[in-house]
């Protein structure tokens, strides 16, 4: 289980674990799920898009994520950012059933690009990975003081000269990065189950941002690898279980505050 | 116009098949995604299709997935999609648990019975594919959907506008609101079966998000919603139908000229020139 190309699977799924525990952890704080679901699924069109005229997929999802970040930011400010992130999401899906039509890719290769290869992963990929989400994770600590407060105390960030709709497009960037890194791994649609189910736990775990930061990276890690085992054990895809255990996770999250609601002393409230 | 209309576009039966339940269904999500727009849920709109999908993808037949997206309508109801703090998470943690069972439907099906081309047809659909037998369906479905907007359409639209005046008048805003998912969720779970996902969200949002940029009342926003749904729909057969002529080995599917006629409306409608027109900025 843990030699040959599981061992590349391991890696990447760690460093993936990692980078989406930190992401995500804003991706709740902010209310930001409906962009970092779409982002993904614009890069999707990226590597479609790629396929087609023969260059490095990579390249393709770097670009066409950061478009998709850029353009939902921008329409965003001059429109409902709900409807807008909505029909940018559709826009670029379109884009990519477009592009795989006249390409000569079929289902296996749609499959994978949704739902991810983890255990396909070869050695010569993990290096981008881990270099694209270091640069998550350190995009994230440099502005992580301004970025608490534009989520949390928007006029406090407002009185500081912090200027809200900058911090959104740098943090859309940020979401980009992260998915390029991740889309090629464990697809476009379950990076976006790893950057909420975790972290939306965490927040119901403890009330003070670091640690459930911490929290958020740590539950994702678990997340991750018991996904991973249980994938080897019974064959079965690893989305599946990344989603299922994710799930799980808020549901115990949310049954730990209900209970801590009713059993915490009143002076400890 | 035999430039325009290339040759047995009228006499097609995939063609007249694809315009019924096009018209049908662009009428519906119009209705529907006018009030998805004003309450902004579109977020849950878009995350409804993927859960019908989920269901579709394990059932593969339509008739199940409106039930599944009311089971998820239920669920994001129950961990607070109706209070704006949690709205959005709410429809993560479904969405996000659908998109794994879907992931394992899809993998059973093309394992087990070696379908190809269920994951495109789930995803991106066709509205040259559908089978005429499902139109009755639809039909019957879109109008209960209907039914019970227009029967709900007055407190809804109070509740979407200011919860505190509804609940003063002595309506329960809940139960308004629950109402409204489920039948956001039967409408969205049919369209995304019939014709994908993708189209599901495209004319759920883009009519509507449109027309209310574009009109001053509720009224003729859906009516502009409906019109507009239509003609996006028509041409955009019309085109998928004549890019067969451009190049037969590889037609451009029909999902995408619909969704890009929609986004590109979307769009003009932000131009400055129509916004004077108008003559009013988009309500906050």
């Amino acid at each position: 289980m843990f030699s040959g190309f599981m061992a590349n699977a391991w890696e990447v799924a760690t460093i993936v674990a990692i980078t989406a525990g930190v992401v995500g952890f804003f991706v709740v704080l902010r209310g930001s799920a409906f962009p970092a679901h779409a982002i993904p699924n614009g890069a999707f069109a990226g590597a479609a898009g790629a396929n087609l005229i023969g260059i490095n997929p990579l390249i393709g999802l770097g670009v066409m994520s950061l478009i998709a970040a850029l353009g939902i930011g921008s329409l965003s400010r001059r429109g409902r950012p709900d409807a807008v992130t909505a029909l940018a999401l559709v826009m670029m899906l379109a884009l990519g059933a477009a592009f795989l039509s006249q390409s000569t890719e079929y289902e296996p290769q749609i499959f994978s690009l949704l739902f991810g290869e983890i255990l396909g992963v070869s050695s010569r990929e993990i290096l981008p990975v881990a270099l694209l989400g270091l640069a998550c994770v350190l995009g994230v600590a440099a502005l992580y003081r301004k970025l608490m407060l534009t989520s949390l105390v928007s006029e406090i960030a407002a009185a500081r000269g912090v200027r809200p709709y900058r911090m959104e497009m740098a943090f859309l960037v940020i979401l980009a990065c992260a998915t390029t890194m991740t889309v090629p791994v464990v697809g476009a649609l379950l990076i976006f189950t790893l950057m909420i189910g975790p972290p939306a736990a965490a927040r119901c775990f403890s009330d003070r941002p670091g640690l459930a930061l911490l929290g958020s990276v740590a539950i994702a890690l678990v997340t991750v690898w018991a996904a991973i085992a249980s994938a080897y054990e019974m064959n079965w895809p690893v989305g599946f279980f990344v989603g299922a255990f994710s799930a799980a996770w808020y549901g115990i999250g949310r049954g730990y505050s209900a209970w801590h609601r009713t059993h915490a002393s009143p002076l400890a409230r | 116009m035999g430039f325009l209309f290339e040759p047995g576009f009228f006499s097609s039966g995939p063609v007249h098949t694809a315009a019924a339940i096009g018209t049908v269904t662009a009428i519906v999500s119009a209705v529907v995604g006018v009030f998805t727009v004003v309450r902004s849920q579109s977020f849950a709109g878009h995350a409804l299709t993927d859960v019908a999908t989920a269901g579709g993808s394990g059932a593969f037949f339509l008739g199940l997935s409106p039930l599944v997206g009311v089971i998820g309508a239920g669920a994001m109801d129950l961990i607070g999609v109706q209070r704006v703090r949690s709205r959005d998470l709410a429809t993560g943690v479904v969405l996000g648990a659908a998109t794994g069972l879907a992931a394992l439907f899809l993998y059973l099906d093309t394992t087990k019975s070696a379908t190809t081309g269920a994951t495109q047809q789930i995803l991106f659909g066709s509205l040259f594919t559908i089978d005429p037998s499902t139109v009755p369906v639809v039909v019957v479905l879109s109008l209960a959907t209907l039914v019970v907007i227009g029967v709900i359409h007055r407190p809804l639209l109070l509740t979407s506008v200011s919860a505190e005046l509804a609940s003063a008048r002595g309506i329960s805003v809940r139960t308004i609101g629950l109402l409204f998912m489920l039948a956001l969720a039967v409408a969205v779970g049919l369209s995304s079966v019939a014709i994908g996902s993708i189209l599901s969200t495209a004319l759920l949002i883009g009519p509507p998000a449109t027309a209310l940029r574009t009109t001053r009342t509720v009224r003729h926003a859906m009516l502009g919603a409906c019109a507009l749904g239509i003609a996006t729909t028509l041409l955009g057969i019309l085109l998928a139908y004549d890019s067969f002529y451009w190049d037969s080995s590889a037609p451009i599917p029909v999902s995408f000229f619909i969704v890009a006629l929609s986004f590109l409306s979307y769009l003009a409608s932000g131009l400055p020139i129509v916004r004077r027109r108008v003559g009013r900025r988009e309500a906050p």
